[in-house]
Formats: structure tokens, sequence, C-alpha cells
């Protein structure tokens, strides 16, 4: 259960790029998580609204942008999907790989509404 | 409603610190292992025999990572190596800060192996860079053959396997053969050994290994 911490990381990074001259209000983060991240979805979702109550993310929702593990097959010389159970290209079956992608876990942008009223 | 763009890595924080612990310890030419693996493979028991193994020569400080409890480091106090309790109070895995913290309790002019034992988890420890110079994983005999295709990230990421608990194959449902195999496959470079901390076997050859590596790092 690391997704609380890693929740908290990603709130503290938003955080970090409001603008400081206005009060806005963050409805959505995009978040881009490779498959081997080793990080559960839906325990990630739940952490990050369960954290954001009070502060300018409350509400907000997280939008993630799934990452599949890709390689390069080092035997037929494939760039491709790799179910990740497997560990093998897909074409040829071989396991000598170089990762392409799959282990990404970065926060991408954010939508932010400025709050009437309040300068 | 406007889009600020951001583009960071969640986890640039442990990052960043983990590079720091990097640079401290190559400073100091020392060799760092991350010792990973689920409840119960037997890290701590490996750290005694190793430590055991390599009394007087060579000078290894340890770092224990728990939930709870100060139990492991009291095994180890016996050994009179220097020695650093994290507990994590609840926490899954250890995180370069807390490393960062450990290593400014010990005196690192002496040192040239450091043993981080991380948190019995198979998960979230692969996520965290320590700083360390490279994972070594633990599957024990009694946790069967399947655990590298059911965590291939912490497989893939350690740089040795060890199949620890050999001198129970006899009894328990899990072919050495098949899980060397599936470890291999997740990652072909893994050195892997075999040992058993109850008859010794394989521990020597593992702390050759330890030796000639903390030997090569000192250049």
């Amino acid at each position: 259960m690391h997704e609380l911490s890693i929740a908290q990381s990603i709130v503290d990074i938003v955080i970090q790029h409001l603008p400081k001259e206005e009060s806005v209000t963050v409805r959505s983060v995009r978040l881009s998580l490779g498959a081997m991240a080793g990080v559960v979805p839906d325990s990630l979702e739940f952490c990050f609204s369960a954290i954001t109550g009070g502060t300018p993310l409350e509400g907000a929702t997280l939008e993630i942008e799934h990452i599949p593990l890709t390689a390069h097959c080092n035997d037929c010389g494939r760039d491709g999907e790799i179910e990740p159970t497997l560990f093998a290209c897909s074409a040829c079956g071989g396991t000598s790989l170089t990762v392409l992608s799959g282990r990404e876990m970065q926060v991408r942008d954010i939508d932010v509404e400025e709050n009437e009223g309040v300068r | 409603m406007s889009v600020i763009t951001i583009e960071r890595k969640v986890l640039e924080k442990n990052d960043e610190l983990a590079r720091q612990n990097r640079t401290l310890m190559e400073r100091h030419g020392i060799f760092a292992i991350n010792v990973v693996s689920s409840p119960g493979a037997g890290k701590t028991s490996l750290l005694e025999r190793t430590l055991e193994r390599l009394a007087g020569r060579l000078a290894v400080a340890v770092i224990e990572g728990d939930v709870q409890t100060d139990f492991d480091a009291q095994r180890i106090a016996k050994y009179n190596v220097p020695a650093v309790q994290i507990v994590t109070a609840g926490g899954c895995h250890l995180e370069a800060n807390l490393v960062h913290d450990a290593l400014g309790n010990i005196d690192l002019s002496h040192i040239r192996l450091l043993i981080i034992e991380n948190v019995g988890n198979l998960v979230c420890p692969s996520n965290y860079d320590l700083g360390e110079a490279m994972k070594v994983v633990v599957a024990s005999t009694t946790e069967g053959d399947d655990k590298p295709l059911k965590y291939p990230a912490m497989f893939r990421n350690s740089s040795v396997l060890i199949i620890n608990k050999i001198d129970l194959l006899p009894y328990v449902n899990c072919s050495i053969e098949t899980l060397r195999a599936n470890a291999l496959r997740i990652n072909p470079s893994l050195e892997v050994f075999e040992t058993s901390c109850t008859t010794g076997a394989g521990i020597p050859a593992w702390c050759d290994w330890l030796l000639a590596r903390t030997a090569a790092g000192k250049t």
C-alpha cells in the first residue's frame, strides 16, 4: 500500500505548480502510469480523493493514462507490447528484451479554474 | 478553465535523494545492496550467515528496515557490525530519505559493504531507489516457483537472485529449475545463487561474490 505516499507526492507536485497570484481550484490531474509501475490504479484514485479534501485539489479527478509495457526484441528486432507475466517477445518468443516503456509515473498536466470573486 | 503543464516524475524527490546517497557511498568506495523479498523468505537469516562468514574479512554495515519492532536489529547486534534500525511504522517499503538519515548515523569511512534489508514486500520497494548499487531479491523455495512471474517488476529491477531454503526442496511443491527459468525469463542478466541458511549450503559462494564485487568497486 504505497499508493498513499504516491498520492501525496502527486498532490505536493501539483500544489507547487499552482499560480501564486490567484486563487484556483484544480478540476483534474493527468497522470501517465506504466503497466510495470507497481501501482494499483483503483487504490491510487481512492487515496488521491481521500487526501485532497481541504486543498485546492478538493474534488479533482485523477485521470490516469495507462502506458503499456513495450520492449525492443534483441532477437528479431521487433518493437512491441509485452505481456508483463510472460516477458517474451510476442512475435518470436525471444526473452532478450530492452524495455521501452511501462515504468512511467509522471504528472502530465492539470486543469484549473479561477475562483470567482477571490483575488 | 486553463491547463497547466507539469511533466514531472512523481518520485523525483525520492530519486534525487537516492542520487545523493549513491554519490555519498561511491565517494567512500562502499558497495551497497538493497535486499528485497516477500516476508519470511529469509532475508535476516541470510544476513546473519553472511555476517558470520564475512567477519574479519570485510567491514560491513547494516540498515534494517521493519514495519514494527527492532527484533531484526537485535538479531544483527551480536555480530558487532554498525547497524541502524529504521522502523517505518506501517510503511511498506524504505524510501531514500530514511536511508539518507540512517547513513548519517554510520561512520562510513571504514565501511566497504552496506547491506540494506528492506521491508518484506515484493511490490512497493521496486519503485523506490535508495541509492544502492544493486537490488538483491531473495525468493525461498516455500513460496513456490512462480514468484518471478507474479512480481515481474521486482525481478526485472534486481541484479541478483538468491534462492533460499533449498534444504526444504524435498518437502515443498517447488521446482528449482522452474523457479530459475521463470526468473531468467523476466531478467536474463540475473546472477543466481542457491542457499540454505540452515545447512549453510551456498553461503560461501554468495560471500565470495560479495568479496569480489566489493574489491572491484574499491578502485
